[in-house]
C-alpha cells in the first residue's frame, strides 16, 4: 500500500474478510450439519456450532451409507471418483504430449488436418452433443465401465496446445545434439522434452484432476450400475430422498467428502494450481 | 508451427497422433455429425420410422415459445451471474492488490471454490435455503420474509444465481488480481504523488488498464453460466418450478433424456454448437488482439 493511512488499511482487510467469510459461510453450516445426530438435523432452527458426532458420521458414511435405504458405502463412490479423475487428468497429459510432440517435431502428411480436427474439440463440448456421444458409447458397449467415464472425455486441445507451446519453446541445439549423441526420436522425448515440461504437466495436472473429479453430466448420463456411481453424482439422488429420509447430517457429510479432494488439491499446490490455470487459458 | 530442425519422414508420427485422433474421430467428430444429421430428421412416435425433413426441426424450434423463452432466460440467468461474480471479485481482488501482508493467506481463503463441483455447490446452497430447514430460511423467515424456491419460480432463479455466483468468484479474482499486480507499481505511485486518493487511481488507473482481462473474464464467465452451471440447476431446482430455471443446456438434457424427442434434441445442440462457436470464435480475435498491443 502506498499511503499510510490506518483507517483505509483497517477498511480493505475488513472488505476482505468479511468477503472471506460470507464465502466460507455455506461450507460452515455444512460441517456443522456432519457434526449432529439426524434427529437434531431435522429441528429447525438449525444448529449453527459444531455438535460431536463427527467421527461417529464419518465412519457411518464412509462404510455403510447414507441411511438405512441407501446403503451404498460413500467410500465406494469416492474410489471410483478418484480413478476417474486420475484417468482423465493423466490420460489428457499423456495423448496430448504425444500429439503436440508430432505435430512440431515430425513433417508428415496431414499435419495440419491433425492440428486443426483437434481445435475443433474445443467447439464440442459434452453439453452440446450429449444424445449422440451417448448412442455411440452405448453401441460400443461402454456403459457402466471406467472406460466409457473417461475415453470421451480425455482428448484435450488445450492440453495440446500448451505443450506444441512449451515445444516451440525448446531450443533447436537440444535436438541437435541429441541427434549427434545418436539420440531417436522416443529418446529425445522421453529424456529431453519430458524434464523440460515437468512443470508444466504438473500445472495442468492440477487443473485435469479438478475437471475429472468434478464431472457431472456424462457419468450421470452412462452410469446406472449402483457400483459406478461417482461421489459427485450420488449427490443429487441424495438430495432428492431428503425429502423422504432427512439424513441430513450424512448427506452433508458425503458433500464435504466430495469436496475435500480437489480443494485439498488446490490449496496445497495453489503455485502450480495458478500456473496451469493462467497457462491453458491463454 | 513446425520446428527448423526436425526428424524425417516415418510412421512415428502417426503413431504418436493416433490416440488422440482416433478419440476426437470417435467420441467428438462422429457424434456431433450425428447430432447434425438427426436435427434434419423427425421420428414417429413408436420410432419405426424416420423422415428427412430439412429445417422442419430448427423452424420448429423457433416457432417455439417456449424455446425462445428459454432463450432470453438464458442470456438473463448469464448476465446475473457474470456481472455479480465479476463485480464482486473486482471489488475483492481491488481490495487484495493493496495488501502486502497476508496476501498469500488471503488468496487461499478466497480461491478454493473454484474446486468446488458445480453440482456441490448446488448442494450447498439448496441445503441453506431449504424451504423447511435452512438456516437463512430460518433468518429470512424471523425477518418476515416467506421463502419457497419450490413454489416460487423468481426465488429459484436468484437460488441458482448466488449458488452459480459463489462458484465463479474465485476464478475471476485470480486473474484479476493476477492483472492489477502486472501494473507497474511506478504509475500508481506516480498518481498518489499528484494527489490522486485510492478511489480515484482504481477508476482511473487500474479498471482501464484491465480492461483486456475484464473481456476475456466476461466471455469466459458467459461460457460458464450457459454450459457448466448444468449441475447447480439439476441439483437446485430441476429447471422447475414451472420451468423458471430451464437454460438452454438444461432443455437439451431434459427433452433428449427425458422427454425423448430425438430430433427437437439435436436441432437445439445444433443450435448450442452454433454459440460456441461464436464465443469461441470471439474469444480468439480478442486473443489475437492482446498479442498485437
Amino acid at each position: 500500500m502506498i499511503e499510510k493511512r490506518p483507517i483505509s488499511t483497517f477498511f480493505t482487510h475488513l472488505v476482505i474478510i468479511i468477503g472471506i467469510i460470507i464465502i466460507a459461510f455455506p461450507v460452515w453450516i455444512t460441517f456443522v450439519a456432519s457434526t449432529h445426530d439426524a434427529i437434531r438435523m431435522t429441528q429447525s432452527p438449525i444448529p449453527i456450532w459444531p455438535g460431536d458426532q463427527f467421527w461417529v458420521n464419518l465412519k457411518d458414511t464412509l462404510w455403510s451409507g447414507i441411511s438405512e435405504s441407501d446403503t451404498r458405502p460413500i467410500s465406494r463412490m469416492l474410489m471410483n471418483s478418484f480413478i476417474m479423475a486420475m484417468v482423465i487428468a493423466l490420460g489428457k497429459i499423456i495423448i496430448s504430449l504425444l500429439s503436440a510432440f508430432a505435430i512440431v517435431y515430425f513433417r508428415f502428411p496431414f499435419r495440419m488436418g491433425f492440428f486443426w480436427m483437434i481445435f475443433l474439440t474445443l467447439m464440442l463440448p459434452v453439453e452440446v452433443r450429449i444424445l449422440p456421444t451417448f448412442e455411440v458409447v452405448a453401441n460400443l458397449g461402454l456403459l457402466n465401465s471406467y472406460a466409457g467415464l473417461t475415453l470421451p472425455l480425455i482428448a484435450s486441445a488445450t492440453a495440446t496446445f500448451m505443450f506444441r507451446q512449451v515445444f516451440l519453446t525448446v531450443p533447436d541445439e537440444l535436438l541437435e545434439a541429441a541427434r549427434i549423441d545418436g539420440a531417436g526420436p522416443m529418446r529425445f522425448f522421453f529424456d529431453i522434452l519430458l524434464p523440460i515440461s515437468r512443470t508444466n504437466i504438473a500445472a495442468l495436472f492440477v487443473i485435469l484432476f479438478i475437471y475429472g473429479w468434478n464431472q457431472y453430466l456424462w457419468p450421470l448420463l452412462i452410469t446406472n450400475d449402483q457400483a459406478m456411481v461417482t461421489v459427485v453424482m450420488g449427490i443429487k439422488e441424495m438430495l432428492e430422498s431428503a425429502e423422504q429420509a432427512p439424513v441430513w447430517n450424512r448427506i452433508m457429510m458425503t458433500t464435504l467428502l466430495a469436496m475435500i479432494p480437489p480443494v485439498i488439491v488446490v490449496v496445497s499446490m495453489q503455485k502450480m494450481f495458478v500456473k496451469g490455470l493462467t497457462e491453458t487459458e491463454k | 508451427m513446425l520446428k527448423r530442425v526436425h526428424f524425417g519422414p516415418s510412421w512415428l508420427p502417426f503413431a504418436l497422433v493416433a490416440p488422440q485422433i482416433i478419440i476426437t474421430l470417435v467420441f467428438f467428430m462422429w457424434p456431433a455429425a450425428q447430432a447434425m444429421f438427426q436435427s434434419f430428421l423427425v421420428e414417429d412416435a413408436f420410432g419405426l420410422k424416420t423422415e428427412f425433413v430439412w429445417f422442419d426441426n430448427f423452424i420448429e424450434l423457433f416457432d417455439d415459445e417456449i424455446y425462445l423463452k428459454t432463450f432470453s432466460r438464458t442470456a438473463y440467468f448469464s448476465f446475473l451471474v457474470a456481472f455479480s461474480s465479476l463485480s464482486i471479485a473486482l471489488i475483492l481482488a481491488g481490495m487484495a492488490d493493496r495488501i502486502i501482508k497476508g496476501a498469500t493467506f488471503y488468496r487461499t481463503m478466497l480461491i478454493w471454490p473454484y474446486a468446488v463441483a458445480p453440482v456441490l455447490a448446488g448442494a450447498l446452497w439448496v441445503f441453506m435455503f431449504n424451504p423447511s430447514l435452512g438456516i437463512i430460511t430460518y433468518a429470512l423467515d424471523m425477518m418476515g420474509y416467506d421463502w419457497n424456491h419450490k413454489l416460487n419460480g423468481g426465488q429459484a432463479m436468484s437460488l441458482v444465481v448466488m449458488a452459480a455466483t459463489w462458484k465463479q468468484i474465485s476464478y475471476n479474482f485470480l486473474f484479476f488480481l493476477a492483472a492489477m499486480q502486472s501494473i507497474p507499481k511506478s504509475l500508481i505511485e506516480a498518481a498518489a504523488i499528484d494527489g490522486a486518493g485510492p478511489a480515484r487511481r482504481f477508476w482511473t488507473i487500474i479498471f482501464p488498464l484491465i480492461t483486456p482481462t475484464t473481456f476475456f473474464l466476461l466471455v469466459v464467465n458467459i461460457v460458464y453460466a450457459f454450459f457448466d452451471t448444468f449441475g447447480i440447476i439439476h441439483a437446485v431446482t430441476e429447471g422447475g418450478p414451472a420451468n423458471a430455471t430451464t437454460i438452454l443446456v438444461y432443455k437439451v438434457y431434459n427433452d433428449g433424456f427425458i422427454g425423448l424427442d430425438l430430433g427437437g434434441s439435436a436441432a437445439q445442440s445444433v443450435v448450442l454448437m452454433a454459440i460456441v462457436i461464436i464465443i469461441t470464435v470471439i474469444q480468439f480475435r480478442y486473443i489475437e488482439k492482446k498479442v498485437d498491443y
